[in-house]
């Protein structure tokens, strides 16, 4: 079942793969538990980030999100909370992503430095997310 | 082993990390402009504004099919490496895949296709 011939096995680069395409299950430790966290992250992001592209992309469009909406749908604590977790677990899922492709791909200081960078990218945007999230208050309209 | 290279496993990774690249770097983007709600609603619409353009409108498609493939290959993902005994059957899986992704796409790039229309008429 563990074959592990890597997609770009002539290029020199190695990756454990399943024969169906998934990564081979990582023996123990941190690599496990992130293993781990991903599929549980990915399997809660499948109805929170689908959710919501439904009800922002296909029963609303671009041409009815502006201020208010964010004011009218951030009244609710539940839109905060559920924009909140999703935040935390796609950010958290899609840099872990990215750290697999950066140890995969790179070599060396290169490979250290782009790690550091990503999660130094990561823990700002965690930030500024969460920041929006719990501290969003409509600001009075000109002239309204 | 050469007999895997191309096959239909790793054709499915491959397309699961571009995918993934591909919303994670719509993620960032999108935690930036969202962000600008706390400057208030002038800087907010106008930036929103700009979403509103008809190839912001294409890449909003894109967006929905990457999401939408990472997800059901995602779970079948999941469904090999906690059930084994069902590897056997991942061609057969990712064929689901495949189907479901186009059932599901289909209906919904005409909806959007219909949100661009709507933005350009008025």
């Amino acid at each position: 079942m563990n074959g592990a011939a890597g997609f770009g096995s002539g290029s020199g680069v190695q990756v454990n793969l399943t024969s169906a395409g998934s990564r081979v299950r990582p023996a123990g430790g941190w690599e496990l538990r992130l293993w781990l966290f991903m599929r549980a992250s990915g399997m809660l992001l499948v109805f929170l980030a689908l959710g919501h592209l439904f009800i922002m992309h296909v029963f609303n469009s671009i041409h009815s999100i502006d201020y208010q909406f964010v004011v009218e749908r951030y009244a609710k604590v539940f839109w905060r909370a559920y924009d909140g977790l999703m935040l935390w677990l796609a950010l958290l899922h899609g840099m872990n992503g990215l750290r697999v492709i950066v140890d995969d791909y790179l070599r060396g200081a290169v490979r250290v430095w782009a790690v550091r960078a990503l999660y130094g990218v990561m823990i700002l945007l965690l930030a500024l997310g969460s920041w929006v999230v719990i501290a969003f208050e409509p600001m009075k309209m000109a002239g309204g | 082993m050469s007999l895997y290279r191309g096959g239909i496993g790793q054709w499915a990774w491959l397309l699961h990390r571009l995918s993934g690249l591909g919303v994670l770097l719509f993620l960032v983007i999108h935690i930036l402009d969202t962000a600008l709600v706390l400057w208030g609603a002038d800087l907010y619409n106008r930036v929103i504004a700009i979403y509103r353009m008809p190839i912001f409108g294409i890449g909003e498609i894109g967006l929905f099919a990457a999401v939408l493939f990472h997800a059901l290959n995602g779970i079948r993902v999941v469904a090999v490496d906690f059930r084994p005994a069902w590897s056997v059957y991942h061609k057969q899986m990712f064929q689901a895949v495949v189907v479901l992704f186009f059932l599901i796409f289909i209906p919904v790039a005409v909806i959007m296709t219909g949100h661009i229309l709507e933005g350009m008429h008025g």
